[in-house]
């Protein structure tokens, strides 16, 4: 009898630690990455690795200097610097690459108190930063190398045009001008299925993202749909950032919400907006709206009431 | 001689009005963009709050309580039309660059607050010390965010090229830059006036009713008629 210890809930353990998701989140990406060796060359690769490093090393230099408990092992780094990396043209340069790192590692997530803290998705901060200083050299896409000729393209968001269906395997494959990671559409479903099936994230938000993306794009300016997931930064946005732990609602049908509304205002500033691309913009919004939903959808405990209600209850 | 030194540094330091009493931010954002801008932005205002709060100490025994605030207003606004002539006569590119937010020192709410919480309750040179170390705390704000932002934003100090075409990241002088290098700004304040083992709680300003205050603060008015009548709500 006395090795029985009594302790406070949960009692349900699993084996699952913030490393080993995080490795899942690194695998998944993995044929992204391999992808875009493929379709742009070895830089594409160097670059994700070089942003990666920088991530890591910017965090363990913060620790030390601020004398907090080391975190880099949990990998998060990795991922937010493969994320950031992702986001940009193959020919950026690495300067500014770096200066992305620094806007998501210490200004997002080590300022507002590392891992968990980050009221939003520390990469596409990164991006903005980069995306608002360095405009010309952000949105300047070479097409891919390799199996294309080099030329310097925009992404067929900005060009739309009709769609043939022959196009569509090129935008399958990610033949075209975009940021590293955001062109070959199969590596990222590859990932996305890889963490689905792995339980690191739930399928809902990524569906209702996309789902009311379509709808929506359709609905205001008559868009085709498989563009609208194809190209651009949805699918790579849906599976790898918006997904974010730290960033995204807890229950599901907060998740619903979060979806829905980052698809309705992707589609708002595809079709009415001055930039072609909205998914930045939409996740970093719904990410600050994320306490509210929260809020809103809070799970109710068995037999009791939903929160709020109490008050009136007990009033009577 | 010491508490008048006080409260001189007490607008630099402890009572910063932009980063610890939080006024003012507005024009902060917007002017600090350049370097000479913010200077001149930072002078100017330096001069309209030490001339009216000098008059309207001078004047606060004159002006009837219930219509102060349209009377320091009379006030400040004759010191910013003034000096908004003597800027467009002499320094066009100046006032070019300030454009709207030299008139808009009127309602500067450094100045009126100023107006208000000290020269109305205080003498004339206290007040002219609050006045020029209020000013100047402005001043040394706005410059040290608009040197970060310039260099940093457009790689220039007083328009001299000092990082190559190129190797700006032009964030930094834009809106959210902006918002940056304030929270930064004020950050580094707090951590300078934080002394070993005692942290230090910004005072936002007060109403001035001593009477009826708990808080054992520095400047306590103690000799003020009819602080201390407390009204009775029915």
């Amino acid at each position: 009898m006395s090795k029985l210890t009594v302790s406070v809930s949960p009692h349900i353990r699993s084996s699952r630690t913030t490393q080993n998701i995080m490795l899942d989140v690194i695998i998944a990406m993995l044929p992204v990455v391999i992808a875009s060796g493929f379709l742009f060359g070895p830089r594409a690769i160097l670059l994700t690795v070089i942003s990666s490093a920088v991530c890591v090393l910017l965090e363990y230099c913060w620790e030390k200097l601020m004398k907090k408990p080391l975190t880099v092992q949990d990998l998060s780094a990795v991922v937010t610097g493969m994320l950031v990396a992702m986001n940009v043209p193959v020919s950026t340069p690495v300067w500014m690459l770096i200066v992305g790192d620094i806007a998501a590692i210490i200004l997002v997530k080590q300022l507002f108190g590392g891992l968990g803290c980050n009221f939003v998705n520390p990469a596409l901060v990164g991006r903005l930063v980069m995306m608002f200083s360095f405009p010309s050299a952000m949105t300047t896409f070479t097409g891919s190398a390799g199996i294309v000729d080099a030329t310097t393209s925009a992404t067929p968001l900005s060009a739309p045009g009709t769609l043939v269906w022959d196009q569509f395997t090129t935008l399958l494959l990610g033949k075209h001008g975009g940021a590293i990671g955001e062109t070959c559409a199969l590596a990222i479903l590859i990932g996305g299925i890889y963490l689905i099936v792995r339980k690191v994230i739930k399928p809902i938000i990524p569906l209702c993202f996309i789902g009311s993306c379509c709808l929506f794009t359709f609905l205001f300016g008559g868009e085709n749909p498989i563009m609208q997931i194809f190209a651009g930064g949805l699918l790579c946005g849906a599976f790898f950032m918006a997904t974010d732990y730290v960033t995204s609602p807890i229950t599901n049908s907060g998740k619903v919400i979060f979806g829905v509304f980052i698809g309705f205002l992707t589609a708002v500033i595809r079709v009415f907006g001055s930039y072609p691309e909205g998914v930045t913009f939409a996740i970093l919004f719904g990410n600050v709206l994320v306490p509210y939903i929260n809020d809103l959808t809070l799970t109710r405990p068995l037999g009791g009431l939903f929160p709020g209600k109490e008050k009136k209850e007990a009033a009577k | 001689m010491k508490e008048k030194l006080k409260i001189f540094t007490n607008g630099i330091f402890k009572e910063n009005p932009v980063l610890i009493l939080l006024l003012g931010c507005c024009s902060v954002l917007a002017i600090s963009v350049t370097v000479s801008g913010a200077l001149g932005m930072g002078l100017a205002l330096t001069f309209v709050l030490v001339c009216s709060n000098v008059v309207i100490s001078l004047l606060r025994k004159i002006i009837p309580d219930k219509v102060r605030i349209p009377c320091f207003i009379v006030v400040i606004a004759t010191f910013v039309t003034l000096v908004q002539m003597i800027v467009e006569a002499f320094l066009p590119d100046l006032n070019n660059a300030l454009g709207v937010f030299l008139p808009l020192i009127v309602v500067n709410c450094i100045v009126l607050g100023r107006a208000e919480m000290f020269a109305s309750k205080h003498g004339v040179v206290d007040s002219f010390l609050d006045g020029l170390g209020m000013g100047l705390g402005y001043t040394f704000v706005i410059v040290g965010i608009a040197v970060i932002r310039e260099l940093i934003g457009n790689g220039t100090i007083f328009d001299q090229r000092i990082i190559p075409e190129g190797y700006q990241i032009g964030i930094i002088s834009q809106t959210p830059g902006g918002f940056m290098m304030f929270g930064f700004a004020m950050a580094l304040l707090i951590y300078c006036l934080n002394k070993k083992g005692k942290k230090f709680e910004p005072r936002i300003g007060c109403d001035g009713k001593c009477g009826s205050c708990t808080a054992n603060c520095e400047s306590r008015i103690t000799d003020l008629p009819g602080q201390d009548e407390t009204v009775e709500v029915k």
